[in-house]
């Protein structure tokens, strides 16, 4: 089984972004392999979106969907409990990690079944579930493709979409080869590392799990407060599986991924596989709406999960976040990402959105989420790409005061001061991650965003205890010129050392 | 204090910053459509993208059905038996999956076991069976997708998800629409829906995409005009 390394980032497994990173950047194939993945779809991005002449539109129209949902979620989150209770379904709320998954592992307890299948969720693995089931005796099986790459190799995922991004196809061969057996089904005789013979294998290995499932765990894309409808994004159809054939559904599901309006649909299903997949729309949507007789699951529950959101939603700058919808453009045009991999971030949420998401969700007190407000080098790039336009560059700035000079701040709910993390670890981890991007030219290519806006980024202009950085500084004073240029005229550009 | 209590009074504090006569939509019945809503998203994006005639949609849902790795027929009415009978037989398919309310007619001209779709029939048996023949609710030209709302001519989410092999009759052009505003229009939240775009697929390995994996592998596709 994979560990979980969302819960505990304190602990010495999840180092601080630099450290993680160091250690990825010297590993030659995951680097080949990132950079091979991210490069391809991020060509394949640009062209389907460049066929929406109305891009800007869809837009600034998701940004508005969720910006006015998260004005309004308590009255929204009452909604979706009506709706989806008056369709058949049963709702649970959970404020936190443990809760949710109390409550999962009780629901399963009560079907008398030891083990079930799941779709691919970020939620049900930010919060460790798979773990909290083994703990109680259910045996959780990863249905997508690239999460059963995950769990058969004891590994964990490196990037939202394809989790399984960081290993290559021989790779795979070996981990079905060695691991499937202890699992099921063992690998085909003679497997080679032919990507449609791979994924036949997984077709045959997991099409036993599936026929016989009784439940089935998910999460959802998008829930529907007018009409309490759950919607699944999918392309294998491994969702589609658990989400129909089992007896019970549980969906386990962040109160972020409210939208109003049945119609409101129409801007995400457009903006969605695009941004993720590059794709026109993902072979295969599912939709449902609590339960329908003779058809699909005759038990569904929604367990509707807090798990920091609360804390995140109570900053006025930070809430934006809350808006993402898991797409990840921005971890395949992020220059840091591509060299430091999905791991570094210590967390299931990696790149640029990670950077800003697991800080709020988790706070700032580790050295890990201290750090990740610095894994950046502010090019601007995943604005640009995000279908919500989330500011990820305006949060890391926000992130990086609140890491350096405290302030009130949200937690589990209440309100608290954090202290200036001056003299404290975290803020070596922070200054070692700007340096860390900072003297990597090649991680500050791929972005044209920050003329107007880089000097105040600059660690020089940090106001207070900014100031701490004199110690460790070895950059010079940046002049009135964008900063890339500054960069590239003073480091060499694009030849630079790291430059590949 | 439930859990419940707890989210809704955290969510309240956290949204102190917005203000009071920024008020919710008060209306139970049309959630999300209070006119405050609707001034706060400007829906100022396309309904459909591109100037298209009836013939030219269709034409672009067969591209762009093609362009997925579906394949795509052709035919009118009369000959519609005929070509279904020439694909089964081309597969060899002797078990065929039916919904309960398939038109009659459709699969005249063959000889082959029909398989009904009954609620106790199990995966396994689902399983077992070569083919399974649909009809489907509206189909969106701009992205190729075909949507299977569960209609007695379509059947269970699952008669199309096990078999591996679907054929999908889409009636042209009464059952095309160009675009996903277009078709969210007219599809009814309150049934299982199902958006297929080209048969099952990964990415998953070095993102080389390799069609099949659990869905259908080979989605077929008869656009039938003039009925
Ligand atoms: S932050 Fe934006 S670009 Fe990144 S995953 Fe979320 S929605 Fe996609």
């Amino acid at each position: 089984m994979s560990a979980t390394f969302v819960g505990m980032p304190g602990s010495p497994a999840f180092p601080a972004f630099p450290r993680a990173a160091h250690d990825a950047v010297r590993d030659t194939t995951l680097r080949g392999n990132l950079r091979h993945a991210t490069h391809t779809i991020r060509a394949k991005r640009a062209a389907a979106v460049a066929e929406m002449p109305d891009w800007a539109a869809l837009r600034a129209a998701g940004r508005q969907i969720k910006d006015h949902t998260l004005r309004h979620l308590d009255w929204y989150l009452v909604r979706v409990e009506e709706a989806v209770t008056a369709a058949g379904g049963t709702v649970h709320w959970a404020a936190d990690a443990d809760e949710a998954n109390r409550i999962v592992a009780g629901l399963v307890k009560a079907t008398g079944e030891s083990e079930v299948v799941k779709v691919k969720s970020m939620a049900t693995q930010e919060i460790g579930l798979n773990e909290a089931l083994e703990a109680a005796g259910i045996r959780a099986y990863e249905t997508d493709l690239a999460e059963l790459i995950v769990q058969l190799g004891h590994d964990r995922p490196s990037h939202i979409l394809v989790p399984a991004i960081h290993r290559n196809r021989g790779e795979i061969r070996d981990i079905f080869r060695s691991e499937m057996s202890r699992w099921g089904r063992p690998a085909p005789e003679g497997l080679t590392d032919a990507p449609a013979e791979l994924a036949e294998a997984a077709r045959l290995h997991l099409r036993e799990k599936f026929l016989r499932a009784k439940v089935g765990i998910s999460g959802a894309n998008f829930v529907v407060a007018e009409t309490g409808t759950l919607v699944v994004v999918e392309s294998e159809g491994n969702g589609r599986m658990c989400l129909t054939l089992p007896e019970t559904l549980i969906s386990v599901v962040g109160i972020e991924k409210i939208v109003p309006t049945w119609r409101d649909l129409e801007v995400f299903l457009q903006t969605l596989p695009r941004s993720s997949t590059a794709e026109r729309m993902n072979p295969y949507t599912s939709m449902w709406t609590g339960t329908t007789d003779g058809d699909g699951p005759e038990t569904f529950h929604l367990v509707l999960l807090d798990n920091g959101r609360t804390d995140t939603l109570a900053d006025e700058v930070g809430r934006q976040a809350l808006r993402c919808i898991r797409c990840s453009a921005c971890l395949n045009v992020c220059p840091v990402y591509e060299r430091a991999g999905g791991h570094a971030y210590g967390s299931v949420y990696p790149g640029p959105i990670g950077a800003i998401l697991s800080p709020q969700l988790r706070g700032t007190a580790s050295e890990i989420d201290a750090s990740l407000p610095y894994a950046s080098s502010l090019c601007g790039a995943c604005y640009e790409v995000c279908p919500v336009a989330i500011d990820i560059p305006e949060v890391l700035v926000h992130l990086r005061e609140r890491v350096v000079e405290g302030g009130p701040a949200t937690r589990a709910g209440n309100k608290v001061l954090l202290k200036p993390a001056k003299g404290h670890a975290a803020e070596r981890a922070a200054m070692r991650a700007a340096r860390w991007a900072l003297t990597r030219p090649g991680a500050l290519r791929g972005g044209q965003r920050l003329a107007s806006r880089t000097r105040r980024f600059h660690p020089r202009t940090l106001p207070g205890p900014g100031r701490a950085w004199t110690g460790t500084r070895d950059l010079p004073p940046v002049p009135a010129e964008p900063f890339r240029d500054w960069w590239q005229r003073t480091h060499g550009g694009p030849g630079g050392k790291d430059a590949k | 204090m439930s859990s419940r209590d707890r989210i809704l009074g955290r969510v309240r504090r956290a949204l102190v910053d917005v203000p009071p006569d920024d008020a919710p939509p008060p209306v139970p019945e049309r959630p999300g459509r209070h006119p405050r809503y609707e001034r706060e998203v400007s829906r100022d994006y396309l309904r459909q993208h591109g100037d298209r005639n009836t013939e030219e949609t269709v034409d672009l849902l067969a591209e762009n059905l093609a362009d997925y790795r579906a394949i795509v027929h052709r035919c009118d009415a009369e000959e519609l038996p005929r070509l279904i009978a020439h694909l089964l037989g081309e597969r060899g398919s002797n078990t065929v999956l039916v919904p309960p309310a398939l038109e009659q007619g459709w699969l005249t001209a063959i000889e082959v076991t029909l398989v009904a779709d009954r609620p106790d029939s199990t995966p396994h048996e689902l399983d077992r069976v070569d083919s399974v023949v649909t009809g489907c609710a509206v189909a969106v030209a701009e992205t190729g997708t075909l949507v299977l709302d569960g209609s007695p001519d379509q059947g269970r989410r699952r008669i199309t998800l096990v078999p591996d092999h679907h054929i999908c009759v889409v009636r042209v052009p009464g059952q095309v629409v160009s675009s996903v505003p277009q078709a969210l229009e007219r599809l009814d939240p309150t049934r299982p829906l199902t958006w297929i775009s080209g048969p099952s697929a990964t990415s998953d390995i070095e993102l080389d995409r390799v069609e099949g994996v659990h869905g259908p592998r080979t989605l077929e596709v008869v656009l039938v005009s003039g009925e």
